[in-house]
């Protein structure tokens, strides 16, 4: 809401030095969010007078404009010579004219100057040159009455109501009565202690006379609806410049004089204003909802199908306008009309939100009923039309008027007068709560119990509740006498343990040099194939979003990689070839199958654990999931020597990383899933065989892939469900027994056939070594002619150690020979000699 | 036995052992302290090591024939030869520290390398700061004894409104530019703030006290911009017990924005509006780069809040009591409050970020510099 300042101190008697600012500060304590205060005519310095043409003449010129020549009287003995580019005036027209020495804003300075081979002393203005307006298609032709009794040669500030300021108020929903002059003023009123003006405080006739005929068919939509005539309207009479200035500085357009009108007391009363022409009306006016099938084109020209929803005017031609919303287009004022009715109705609040939403016509009318409107205003805001039709536009009105008033009666709050004084924290005296809440306009009935009977007033629909009531008493108080003081927290655990492990993986990365991403979670189809899954692979099944910011990312992610390869590809292409990123965030997971139906509790009370239950069930699954990309180098060349490739063995040192920190043990087996390399593709395993979980996957990634996503050939991934792995964590790990004994190593070399997995020789030595194992270690893979085609020599390194004494030769060589028949048992190992 | 050794001496004979004679000693320990003092290196120092307190020695050699001295005489040759030994022992010790020193210097200087050669083998890492900061952000509240929740970031309508007094047609709904899941009666949106988790913990927790910091996602419909984007971060407190005041509320973010920027920096509370508080109060941040100093003061102006005094930080207030009743809490017997803030805003003034694209993009030149912490 834009409110001109001048605008405001018609009704709050604000002292005439409070500066613009001061009075932005005020309404911000108040809790009126004043986002910008626009100062206009401030930067206007210098001679800039009431001017009036004499005499002009049209001059051609050679690149095809035509100027006019002017003989202006500015007051002056003589009059001024002025060129002017604009022909939208005619002699004896006043106008403004910035004379030589003045300064026009943008510090435009003008001077007398030489051009079309005149000497032009000085310019008429436009509305646009002078700042208080965009018109720009002509100069600023005043009539008469604008000038008010100001005479040529008049300082023309008084005349253009400079200078002025205009505050932009961001108005919050519960604060509908903010969106008008009068609202604000009365929070500028109440926040500077000064008298307020009611304008809405009008003496209309009674409205029992014979007006247009209405019938509200249905109350809930609309309970009241009050309609003025005017006859006899001079159509071709203009909107004086004050209220075109007005509505400019408040943001809106000047269309025509009857519209001007409506708008203009929209913005002073906040209430909205729909004007027919009479002569297009057929019959009683009915407020009725929509039929199935209606329709109706709206002012707009676009020809709309009702819903049954829809809240109707309607006459005896059908709809004429969807309430609340917008008008139709067959009873709109226009050009010639000369007879008006004028309707003040009020509507319900959620119906008008619904169908502006449903029609997707957010408009000034809507934006005020969807918040609420004074239902008191209705005749007052008919009467300030009526009058202003008369003034300004020649019109006679119709005595008396219609007012259907089906209004409920409204139920007062009940409120414990101790209850701001509990919530705020300190002491507020009964007294004071009661004296606030009537300076906010509401009517306190106290009763014997140190309780109070408080009636809001009619524009205040938000004030439902006793908290709303604690709010306005302490904003009136002022939030900054709300003391500060801690309260007293009971013992709790803190952060949880997989709370706390999801930060140790997320640490141990970045220690292992991988940078962390943070990347958007929406998607599209190609990405899938880019990745190369299969068409009935699990993570091609997404949620889809209806509204997606992209047409082509409309899909919420399965999976972190698409994110993930998309920053390594940004990254590579901004010149660093040599990456290690990682990620971790929710992926989404919708069940298979048709979903279970999302229930919608009440409010009034908690919801059953049923339909908790079932509020879940609707959910999809969203575990967190680790993801990392690693290419180039994983260790850099240098003058050390040369660099270190990443290869897929550092995508799966990744997982052991995370699985380490959290001290998982995290098995690995080859497999074959996209999008890694079919050859070079782990997955990870987490518990023991039989009840293990495979939680995802790491490697390099397949050729096809690189290319499509045009990263860097042999790029390495790895991606895991974290939820998973810190699920395996154990809550308390028990300590080892250290033993000070000494070491025995035994060293084996095992051959093998080249396709047994080194992860099973693994697991057989250490089956079959037995507790005096501490650590075994795979130090060398040969393959060649010494042990024969298709097969493969591993070389181990056994640690034994006993708890309570030092080993002989010969338990270290049974445990050794124990865990060599393991794996010859297993693998058929072979026990490689010389 | 060396047949140069004199026999024992059982019969307390007076016998005279030339070796033992005081002069002899004192030349055998004479040349000894001038071969230590001459040692040229550690290698030569070995050599007289050897040759003077070996077991060769002419002193150790000495030492044996105190058993051929008469009872009477042991004691005084015994003391002349071990104080010999003790002196040359001493020197040859100092003598070996000498030449080591020297060695040392003289060695270490040869190795010496170009420390200034850079080493740059294993690239570092790093953590988002959005997650650090959050991590802070938590450690502070987890200080004061909260505990810290989360919530599905597909969240159902019900308690990303509806249970936070935002009902169907509310304003405020089409306010938060909320992004919904197909079909559009799914009831799936993405939240579009955190405090579905406060509904969520109510409803789990059933009985207060609670005291919970909820930190997570958060997504409304706004295209990416310099100071926009669809995808942001928030922090959630929520505190629900008997007697909880909006003191309580106060004090608390002032202790937050003293942990968070430096001892003493306050908060403001200012009126507004939001559907699940009443009352309901804008946070502003006291500026904690100029703390007011620029007010009015053209020659020191102030980037971090534009010479206001006050930096925008977030939203508060006390719990509606509607939401409580939604959530199952008895609004009688208990009162609450909440605040929530945007992280990325908090991340901008608080480093300087300029530009909210850098914070989204993963370029690994705006992450490196915070290292592990914020």
């Amino acid at each position: 809401m834009r409110v001109p300042v001048s605008w405001l101190r018609e009704y709050a008697a604000l002292p005439d030095a409070l500066s613009p600012r001061e009075l932005a500060a005020g309404l911000l304590r108040a809790g009126l969010e004043v986002e910008t205060v626009h100062e206009v005519g401030v930067d206007l310095t210098g001679p800039l007078v009431v001017g009036r043409v004499l005499d002009y003449v049209e001059e051609p010129q050679s690149n095809g404009k035509t100027i006019r020549w002017c003989q202006v009287d500015v007051g002056a003995p003589e009059p001024q010579g002025i060129v002017c580019g604009a022909r939208n005036f005619p002699v004896g027209a006043p106008v403004v004219v910035a004379l030589p020495g003045s300064v026009l804003p943008g510090g435009f300075a003008i001077a007398a100057r030489r051009t079309y081979g005149h000497v032009s002393d000085g310019m008429i203005c436009s509305v646009r040159e002078l700042g208080i307006g965009e018109e720009h298609d002509g100069i600023l032709v005043l009539s008469d009455a604008d000038l008010r009794g100001a005479r040529t040669g008049d300082d023309a500030r008084p005349v253009l109501g400079l200078p002025d300021a205009v505050l932009d108020i961001a108005v919050t929903p519960d604060r509908g009565y903010c969106l008008s002059v009068r609202g604000v003023a009365r929070e500028a009123a109440t926040a500077f202690g000064v008298p307020f003006r009611d304008p809405a405080d009008r003496e209309e006739p009674a409205a029992d006379g014979p007006g247009w005929p209405v019938r509200l068919d249905d109350p809930t939509g609309c309970d009241r609806f009050v309609a003025r005539t005017v006859r006899g309207i001079d159509p071709a009479a203009e909107s004086p410049l004050w209220l075109r200035t007005r509505l400019t500085l408040a943001g809106m357009r000047p269309i025509s004089l009857p519209v001007d009108i409506t708008n203009y007391v929209m913005l002073e009363l906040g209430h909205p204003i729909h004007g027919y022409d009479a002569d297009r009306l057929s019959g009683p006016i009915v407020v009725r909802r929509a039929a199935a099938g209606e329709t109706l084109e709206t002012l707009d020209g676009t020809r709309r199908t009702l819903d049954a929803d829809d809240l109707l005017i309607t006459d005896a031609s059908g709809p004429i306008g969807v309430a609340g919303v917008m008008g139709g287009a067959s009873t709109e004022l226009h050009e010639g009309t000369t007879d008006v009715v004028v309707e003040a109705a009020h509507f319900n609040p959620p119906v008008i939100a619904r169908a502006a939403r449903r029609h997707k016509l957010p408009s000034e009318a809507s934006r005020r009923f969807e918040r609420g409107v004074d239902d008191g205003l209705a005749p007052a805001a008919a009467d300030r039309v009526v009058e202003l039709l008369v003034t300004l536009a020649g019109g006679t009105a119709e005595p008396g008027g219609t007012d259907v008033d089906l209004r409920a009666p409204g139920v007062p709050v009940r409120l414990d007068l101790t209850y701001p004084s509990r919530l705020a924290g300190f002491e507020i005296a009964a007294s004071e709560v009661v004296t606030r809440l009537e300076a906010v306009g509401c009517a306190v009935q106290a009763r014997d119990d140190n309780q109070a009977d408080v009636t809001p007033p009619s524009w205040r629909p938000d004030l439902t509740d006793p908290a709303d009531l604690v709010e306005e008493v302490l904003r009136l108080h002022g939030y900054e006498a709300i003391p500060s003081a801690l309260p007293r927290v009971p013992a709790t655990s803190g952060t949880s343990l997989p709370q706390r492990h999801t930060v140790a993986v997320s640490r141990a990365l970045a220690g292992a040099g991988y940078v962390e991403v943070l990347s958007y979670p929406f998607m599209g189809e190609a990405a899938f194939d880019h990745l190369g899954l299969p068409a009935d692979d699990g993570r091609r099944r997404a949620l889809r979003l209806a509204n997606p910011l992209s047409d082509t990312e409309p899909l919420l992610r399965t999976t972190l990689l698409p994110g993930l390869l998309a920053a390594a590809r940004r990254n590579v292409g901004r010149g660093f070839p040599d990456l290690a990123l990682f990620e971790t965030g929710r992926v989404f997971q919708p069940a298979d199958g048709p979903r279970p139906a999302m229930p919608r509790p009440a409010v009034d009370r908690r919801p059953s654990d049923g339909e908790l239950a079932a509020l879940d069930a609707a959910l999809p699954d969203q575990p967190v999931h680790l993801a990392v990309v690693l290419t180039g180098d994983a260790e850099r060349a240098g003058w050390w020597g040369a660099g270190r490739a990443a290869t897929w063995a550092d995508a799966v040192e990744a997982a052991r990383i995370a699985a380490g920190s959290v001290d998982v043990p995290v098995r690995v087996r080859a497999a074959q899933v996209a999008p890694w390399h079919p050859g070079r593709c782990a997955e990870l395993v987490l518990g023991e065989p039989g009840s293990e979980v495979v939680v995802g996957y790491a490697g390099e990634l397949h050729p096809r892939v690189c290319a499509a996503l045009e990263l860097p050939p042999r790029t390495c991934a790895m991606e895991l469900s974290l939820r998973d792995l810190v699920g395996f964590a154990e809550p308390v790990d028990q300590a080892p027994a250290v033993s000070t004994f000494p070491l025995a190593t035994q060293d084996v070399a095992l051959v093998v056939d080249a396709a047994v997995p080194a992860a099973e020789v693994d697991a057989a030595l250490r089956a079959g070594a037995g507790p005096l194992l501490e650590d075994l270690r795979l130090f060398d893979v040969y393959t060649g002619a010494q042990v024969g085609a298709g097969r493969k020599s591993l070389a181990f390194t056994l640690r034994l150690r006993a708890p309570d004494r030092t080993l002989t030769a010969e338990e270290a060589s049974a445990a050794r020979a124990a865990a060599v028949a393991e794996a010859a048992a297993r693998v058929g190992a072979v026990q490689r000699t010389g | 036995m060396p047949a140069s050794m004199s026999a024992p001496n059982s019969s307390f004979d007076p016998v005279e052992v030339t070796a033992l004679h005081p002069d002899e000693v004192q030349r055998m320990r004479d040349e000894a302290l001038a071969a230590v003092a001459a040692a040229p290196d550690l290698d030569a120092l070995k050599e007289v090591r050897l040759a003077h307190a070996g077991d060769r020695s002419p002193l150790a050699l000495a030492n044996r024939e105190i058993g051929a001295l008469p009872p009477a005489a042991k004691a005084d040759a015994g003391k002349r030869v071990g104080d010999a030994r003790t002196a040359v022992r001493a020197a040859l010790e100092g003598r070996q520290q000498v030449l080591e020193a020297e060695r040392d210097s003289r060695v270490l200087v040869e190795e010496a390398v170009d420390v200034t050669l850079p080493w740059d083998r294993e690239p570092r890492g790093a953590r988002h700061p959005l997650t650090t900061i959050v991590e802070r952000i938590t450690e502070v509240f987890v200080g004061l004894g909260y505990e810290v929740a989360d919530g599905p970031e597909v969240e159902a309508e019900w308690l990303n409104f509806d249970a936070l007094n935002i009902g169907p047609d509310h304003p405020a709904r089409t306010m938060q530019d909320t992004f919904y899941v197909e079909s559009p009666d799914s009831g799936l949106v993405l939240r579009t703030h955190t405090s579905p988790v406060q509904a969520r913990v109510m409803l789990e927790k059933r009985e207060p006290p609670i005291y919970v910091i909820c930190p997570g996602r958060t997504f409304r419909t706004d295209e990416l911009d310099a100071t926009h984007t669809p995808v942001f971060s928030q922090v959630e407190g929520l505190v629900v017990d008997e007697g909880i005041t909006m003191a309580h509320l106060k004090g608390t973010l002032d202790h937050f924005a003293s942990s968070m920027f430096g001892d003493g920096i306050v908060t403001r509370l200012r009126p507004s509006y939001f559907p699940f508080t009443e009352p309901s109060a804008e946070v502003d941040l006291e500026c904690f780069v100029c703390r007011g100093a620029s007010v009015g003061n053209p020659d020191r102006p102030c980037r971090t809040c534009s010479s206001e005094g006050w930096i925008e930080w977030g939203g508060c207030g006390m719990v509606n009591p509607r939401v409580l009743v939604a959530c199952g809490i008895d609004p009688h017997r208990y009162t609450g409050f909440a605040f929530g803030m945007g992280i990325e805003r908090t991340l901008m003034f608080r480093h300087g970020v300029q530009d909210m694209r850098d914070m989204v993009e993963g370029d690994i030149r705006f992450t490196l510099p915070f290292g592990m912490e914020v």
